[in-house]
């Protein structure tokens, strides 16, 4: 039995601060962060805008690109977030109430830094592949949390991306997937901390490398398929950098990815970083075309999957707005309103 | 308005999130909020549940520069009268735009956000909240 991608959505909040606007305020130096992270912008969330409200309007946008996809017929809701609305109380529930797909179904809220969407597709896989339900929805969504002042400041951004998964009417086959885990302390909030903590470089070479590189050979192995028989690639953006580097390791070439990299003007979205990257392909990608998408969660995993794009793509895509409308649909502010609407202002 | 018992959120919370009204089935009208008896039709009406496409129009505004208190994060804020393409009108605040910008008889869509919230500690509302209607994604990209 077939499983794959029957309806994908997106969403980006309209408001954006330059890497300038926040160096000025630290000063640091904006130049040599501009080009160590390859980020000029990012996104950030209205004062009425939470990790819920992002993934209710990405999920709508999905269901609006499944348009054979009723609610009632969603059995599972997963939301992959490090920045829910509420230590206890699912934001999956919300989306679904929001959705009108409750009563008759399961959902919960999943954690596993920026790649908990992806465990939540592959959850979905195998409730469909198992026949226990006919369409499930993962969706990826955060309003990056991390502390003023910290380098995480230039890029923890917010957005989110929703994918409906199922057995028929797919715009894009899931051929296969595989992860790869380990305890790697690269990243972490403790509970009750407002901020995150990270291990600086060492969020590096044992973290993200390792598990991106490996994940993504670990699937092309399982698979017998080689870096020639994709035509994208798609990696977890924490910058700008990091992908670029991943992808040349593995050997494939700048315009295999280009197409994903929307890091540089929305910034870091974490649950919501390679799935936003992965419906930039789907947007342009041809019937036919093969994607690599893998994501990276620190603490630490990847997931890996291997995408064939479907004929019912060039129907189905342009019944929602694509990235490229979110990415430039933007309104700069400075500062003290992004301080604002972050609530760092505590009184 | 500083605390909202959870029964009390939870009574409102369908119809916000998802714009859901009521219709009589005997004379066509719509609700919102939601009714359980047509005014028109008295005992002959026939209301049943209705979700609306969260299209319309401003058919009033103005800005609010002095809030409650549970609002005050939000001023200056546009707070309007939305009438749905399907007929009721609703209260609302119009997001994602200038209080400079906004004009009756502006095309508006529904968004979902956060409504209120009692404190750190408390119960969250969400439900839709209207933004400027914006097609140019169905046609520019």
């Amino acid at each position: 039995m077939r499983v794959g991608i029957v309806g994908y959505g997106v969403y980006i909040p309209r408001y954006r601060i330059r890497v300038e606007d926040i160096a000025r305020v630290w000063g640091h130096d904006a130049g040599s962060i501009k080009s160590g992270l390859d980020v000029i912008e990012k996104s950030v969330p209205s004062l009425d805008e939470d990790t819920a409200t992002l993934a209710v309007e990405a999920a709508r946008n999905a269901l609006k690109r499944a348009k054979d996809v009723k609610p009632s017929e969603i059995g599972a809701v997963y939301v992959g977030s490090e920045s829910h609305p509420y230590a206890v109380k699912p934001t999956a529930a919300t989306v679904a109430e929001a959705l009108g797909i409750v009563p008759n179904t399961t959902a919960a809220d999943l954690e596993f830094a920026c790649k908990a969407a992806t465990a939540g597709i592959q959850a979905c896989m195998g409730l469909v592949r198992g026949g226990y339900i006919k369409y499930g929805m993962s969706v990826g969504a955060d309003t990056a949390q991390c502390a003023p002042g910290d380098a995480l400041e230039y890029t923890a951004s917010a957005g989110a991306a929703a994918y409906i998964i199922g057995g028929e009417n797919l715009v894009a086959e899931i051929e296969d997937t595989f992860s790869y885990t380990q305890d790697v302390p690269d990243f972490w909030r403790r509970e009750g901390s407002l901020y995150p903590r990270h291990g600086g470089r060492f969020t590096g070479e044992p973290a993200y490398f390792e598990h991106v590189i490996k994940a993504s050979k670990g699937l092309m192995e399982k698979l017998g398929t080689n870096v020639s028989d994709y035509n994208y690639v798609v990696f977890h953006m924490p910058n700008g950098k990091f992908p670029l580097r991943a992808a040349k390791i593995l050997g494939f070439t700048t315009e295999h990815i280009q197409p994903s990299l929307v890091v540089e003007v929305i910034g870091n979205t974490y649950s919501g970083s390679s799935l936003l990257g992965l419906a930039a392909v789907l947007d342009v990608a041809k019937a036919g075309e093969r994607i690599l998408l893998t994501s990276y969660g620190s603490g630490a995993g990847s997931d890996s999957f291997s995408i064939r794009v479907t004929d019912l793509i060039e129907e189905r895509r342009n019944l929602a707005p694509p990235v490229k409308y979110y990415v430039e649909r933007k309104e700069y502010i400075d500062y003290a309103l992004y301080a604002r609407n972050r609530c760092l202002y505590r009184g | 308005m500083s605390h909202i018992a959870p029964p009390a959120h939870w009574r409102r919370a369908k119809e916000r999130y998802r714009l859901l009204g009521s219709k009589c089935e005997n004379c066509g009208s719509t609700f919102f909020p939601p009714t359980k008896v047509c005014p028109k039709c008295r005992r002959k009406g026939k209301i049943a549940q209705t979700e609306f496409s969260g299209k319309g129009k401003i058919y009033s505004y103005t800005i609010i520069h002095s809030a409650p208190k549970m609002f005050e994060k939000y001023t200056p804020y546009i707070l309007a009268l939305v009438e749905l393409e399907e007929g009721p009108k609703v209260m609302s605040q119009i997001v994602d735009c200038k209080p400079e910008e906004v004009k009756i008889g502006m095309d508006v869509e529904a968004c979902f956000r956060k409504l209120f919230e009692q404190d750190g500690e408390g119960v969250i509302s969400y439900g839709f909240k209207f933004r400027p209607a914006d097609n140019s994604w169905k046609t520019s990209y």
